[in-house]
C-alpha cells in the first residue's frame, strides 16, 4: 500500500493549501444548498472516520472499539449540556478530555497486543461501556439522554437555529481535519507509518513504538470523541446507537469505503455512508442492503477506497 | 336591505373559504409516517403502517378543508439519531404537519422534543415508554394504541382477579425491564397478590434454562416476562420446551403483539396472558377493516397497524374541526374530540396527550381451538379506559388542564 504524502515537516505544501482553501470555501457555502443538519452529522462522522483512520490506515491498528469513544462523548456532553448547562464548547471539550482519558486506558491494555488480539480487547472493552451505557441511571437506559440543549457557545453566540450551529460545527470540523492533517504530516506521522509497514524494523531503529502506539490511540480516541460531543449538540439526543458494536462496524466501513491511509478518504466515505442512509430511508428495507451491495462492489473494483483510487490514478504519488 | 344583508353576507363567506384553506401550511396537509422498515419492528408495523394511514387518508376523502393530504415515509432503522434529524429535514424543507407511528420509545421521544420545538402534531403510536405522556409529554404530542402503564396495569390487575396471584419475574436487566418489574408488582400487590421472587437475565439473552429452572421452582402461578422482543419470544421457546404450561404455570408476556404469537405458533404460545390494545376479531366492524387491510398488505393487522389508522384520521378530522393546521389549535381539537373509528369507541385524549380507550386482556388459544391462522386470541376481558390508563394527574406530566 504506497501512500501518497510527502510529508515536510513544518512546512505546508502548494497543492495541499489550494485544497484547504476551496474545502473552506464550498464549507461556507454548502447550507445554503444542502439541509444543515444532514450536513453536522456528516462532519461529525467525518470526523470519527478520520480519527479511527489515524490508527487504522496510518498505524495499521485495527480497533473494533471505537463506538465506545464515540457514544461515550456523546453521552457524556449531552448531560453536560442538559444537567449542568455547560457552555456547547465546554461541553464538547469536557467530552474530548474523557474520551482521552478512556482512550488512555483503552490503549494502554490494547497495545501489548497485535492483529486480531487487538481487536477483539478494543471490542470486549468497547462492549463494557456499552452495558455501562445500558445500566447507568444518567444515560436513561434504552430511552437515551434526551432533548438535549443547544446551549450558547461562550455563554454568549447563539447556535440553536441550524445555520449557526452549523458554522459552529464547521468550525471544529476544520480544526479536527487540521489536527489530523498535521499528524500525519510530522515526524510523528513518519514513524506511525514505520511502525505500520515493520514494527520490528522500527524498534530495531530505536523507537519506542509502544509509546507512539499508545500516543496515536489516545489522538485517535480525543477525535472521536470530539465527534461525538458535537453530534450529541447536532441531533440533540445520546442514545444507545452510537455505543454499539454496529457503530464500531460502521466506521470500518467507512473508512475501508474512502480510502484507508489516504488523510481525507474517510471524510469521503462518512458522507457517502450518511447520504445512503439519508435519503434511502424512505425506500424501507433497502437501505442496509444496498450499504451492504456498495461495500462488495467497492472492496471488488478499488481496494484503495474511492479517494485512494482517484489519487492512485489522478497523478499525486 | 334583507335582500342585501344576505348577499353580503353570502360575499362574506366566499371571501372567507379561500382564507380557511390558507390556514394550512403551503396549502396541503402533510403526514409522515416514520417507522422500522427492515429490523425487529418491520411486521408489527412497517409497511404496514403506511398502508393504514394510506387507508385513513383514502377514507377520509384524499382532501381536507379543500387542499390535498399527501404522505411521506422513512425508516428510522430504530436509531434516535437518524430519527430526530430526519423529522427535522421533514419539518423545516418538507413542510411535514403531523408525524405519526415511531415504534422504539428512543426515536418516540426524541421526535416528540423536535415536535415540541418546531411546534408539530406528534402521534406515537409504536413505542410503549409511558414517559412519553408522563415527565416528557408535551402539549402537542399524543399516544395512541397503548403503552407501559397500560399493559403492566392490565396484565397485572386482570390475571391476579382471574385467580393467577402468586407472580414470579423474568426481568431484562436494564432500565426498561427494571421499571416493568416494578411497575407489575406494584399493582399485583395491590390487588392481593404476591410477589415470590424475580431473576434478571441480561439483555439480550438466548440461553433461558437456568432463568426458567428457577421459575419452574419458584412454584409461582404466574411467570411474568417483563422483556420485549426477541427475549421474550425466545423465554416463551424455551419455557415451552421445559413445559412449563402443562406444569401447571402461566406466561405473563407484559410486551408482546399478535405478531409474535404468529411468530411462535399456538403451540408454544398457549395459554400465555397479554394485553392488547386492539384485536382483529372483536365486532364485524374490525373483521372488515381488518379484511380489507389483509387484501393489501397479506397479513391482520397488530393493534399499532390499525392505531396508526386511528391516529391519521383522527387527526384530520382535528384539522377540519380546527379549520388549520396549526399544531396547537389542531392539538385542542383533538382533546375536545372523541374518538370514534374502528380501533376504538368512545376515547377520550387526555391533556396529557393519551388517548384513553378499552384495552383487552387475552389469553392465547390452544391449538385444537383454533380455527387456523391469525385466530389466536381469546378475549378474556375488556379493562375499561379509565381504568386501563393511568390518571394523568398521576403521571408527572405538568399540563393538567
Amino acid at each position: 500500500m504506497s501512500v501518497p504524502v510527502q510529508a515536510r515537516a513544518g512546512r505546508f505544501n502548494a497543492v495541499h493549501v489550494l485544497v484547504f482553501a476551496g474545502a473552506l470555501i464550498a464549507l461556507g457555502a454548502l447550507p445554503f444548498a444542502v439541509y444543515p443538519v444532514f450536513l453536522m452529522k456528516a462532519m461529525c462522522f467525518a470526523i470519527f472516520a478520520c480519527a479511527f483512520n489515524l490508527l487504522l490506515g496510518f498505524s495499521g491498528l485495527l480497533s473494533f472499539g471505537h463506538a465506545a469513544f464515540f457514544g461515550s462523548a456523546s453521552y457524556l456532553s449531552a448531560y453536560a449540556l442538559s444537567a449542568w448547562g455547560l457552555s456547547a464548547e465546554l461541553s464538547i471539550l469536557f467530552a474530548t478530555v474523557s474520551s482521552a482519558a478512556l482512550g488512555a486506558v483503552f490503549g494502554a491494555i490494547a497495545i501489548r497486543r497485535q492483529g486480531i488480539y487487538f481487536a477483539m480487547i478494543t471490542l470486549a472493552l468497547s462492549q463494557m461501556i456499552y452495558f455501562a451505557a445500558l445500566q447507568a441511571d444518567f444515560t436513561g437506559g434504552e430511552d437515551g439522554i434526551q432533548g438535549v440543549t443547544r446551549n450558547p457557545v461562550f455563554g454568549l453566540i447563539d447556535i440553536t437555529d441550524n445555520l449557526s450551529s452549523y458554522y459552529f460545527v464547521a468550525v471544529i470540523f476544520v480544526f479536527a481535519m487540521f489536527a489530523v492533517y498535521r499528524v500525519v504530516h510530522s515526524p510523528f506521522g513518519q514513524v506511525l507509518r514505520a511502525i505500520r509497514e515493520s514494527e520490528s524494523r522500527a524498534k530495531s531503529l530505536g523507537y519506542h513504538t509502544d509509546q507512539y502506539k499508545l500516543v496515536v490511540f489516545v489522538i485517535s480516541a480525543a477525535l472521536s470523541g470530539l465527534a461525538g460531543g458535537t453530534k450529541a449538540l447536532v441531533v440533540q439526543v445520546a442514545s444507545l446507537t452510537d455505543v454499539t458494536w454496529q457503530m464500531s462496524g460502521e466506521v470500518v466501513l467507512m473508512t475501508l469505503l474512502g480510502g484507508m491511509g489516504t488523510v481525507f478518504g474517510p471524510a469521503v466515505g462518512a458522507v457517502l455512508i450518511v447520504t445512503l442512509q439519508n435519503f434511502l430511508n424512505s425506500f424501507g428495507s433497502l437501505v442496509t442492503i444496498l450499504i451492504g451491495a456498495i461495500f462488495v462492489v467497492c472492496v471488488m473494483l478499488f481496494r484503495r477506497g474511492i479517494l485512494g483510487e482517484l489519487q492512485a490514478r489522478f497523478g499525486r504519488k | 336591505m334583507l335582500k342585501n344583508l344576505s348577499l353580503a353576507a353570502t360575499l362574506v363567506a366566499i371571501g372567507s373559504m379561500p382564507a380557511a384553506a390558507e390556514k394550512l401550511s403551503d396549502n396541503a396537509v402533510r403526514i409522515g409516517v416514520m417507522t422500522d422498515m427492515a429490523a425487529v419492528y418491520a411486521d408489527l408495523s412497517g409497511q404496514g403502517s403506511v398502508v393504514a394511514a394510506e387507508m385513513a387518508i383514502e377514507d377520509f376523502g384524499g382532501t381536507v378543508l379543500g387542499a390535498p393530504i399527501e404522505l411521506v415515509s422513512a425508516d428510522h432503522q430504530n436509531k434516535a439519531d437518524i430519527a430526530a434529524a430526519k423529522a427535522r429535514e421533514w419539518i423545516d424543507t418538507d413542510g411535514v404537519d403531523m408525524l405519526t407511528d415511531l415504534v422504539t420509545s428512543s426515536v418516540a421521544l426524541a421526535v416528540q422534543e423536535v415536535g415540541k420545538e418546531k411546534n408539530r402534531v406528534i402521534m406515537v403510536v409504536g413505542a410503549a415508554t409511558s414517559r412519553l405522556t408522563g415527565e416528557n409529554c408535551t402539549s402537542t404530542g399524543f399516544h395512541w394504541a397503548y403503552d407501559t402503564y397500560a399493559l403492566a396495569n392490565g396484565t397485572g390487575t386482570a390475571v391476579v382477579k382471574n385467580g393467577g396471584d402468586s407472580w414470579f419475574f423474568l426481568t431484562a436487566d436494564y432500565a426498561f425491564g427494571h421499571s416493568l418489574e416494578s411497575d407489575v408488582s406494584k399493582i399485583v400487590e395491590k390487588n392481593g397478590g404476591t410477589v415470590v421472587g424475580a431473576v434478571r437475565h441480561p439483555f439480550p439473552t438466548t440461553d433461558f434454562a437456568s432463568f426458567l429452572l428457577q421459575a419452574q421452582a419458584s412454584g409461582a402461578k404466574i411467570i411474568g416476562l417483563a422483556n420485549a422482543g426477541s427475549d421474550t419470544i425466545n423465554a416463551i421457546k424455551q419455557a415451552s420446551e421445559f413445559g412449563i404450561v402443562e406444569g401447571g404455570q402461566n406466561l405473563a408476556g407484559l410486551l408482546m403483539f399478535i405478531t409474535d404469537v404468529h411468530a411462535l405458533g399456538l403451540d408454544a404460545a398457549k395459554g400465555l396472558f397479554m394485553t392488547t390494545g386492539w384485536y382483529w376479531d372483536l365486532n364485524d366492524d374490525t373483521r372488515a377493516w381488518a379484511a380489507r387491510f389483509e387484501e393489501k398488505v397479506g397479513r391482520k393487522p397488530t393493534m399499532v397497524q390499525v392505531g396508526v389508522y386511528s391516529a391519521v384520521l383522527s387527526y384530520l378530522k382535528a384539522v377540519e374541526a380546527a379549520g388549520t393546521d396549526e399544531a396547537t389549535a389542531v392539538s385542542e381539537a383533538l382533546k375536545s374530540m372523541e374518538i370514534n373509528d374502528v380501533f376504538t369507541t368512545g376515547g377520550k385524549v387526555y391533556a396529557n396527550g393519551r388517548m384513553a380507550h378499552d384495552m383487552y386482556l387475552v389469553q392465547v388459544k390452544k391449538p385444537e381451538d383454533s380455527s387456523g391462522a391469525w385466530d389466536y386470541l381469546d378475549v378474556v376481558r375488556t379493562i375499561p379506559a379509565a381504568e386501563a390508563f393511568q390518571n394523568p394527574a398521576e403521571t408527572g406530566c405538568p399540563i393538567t388542564n
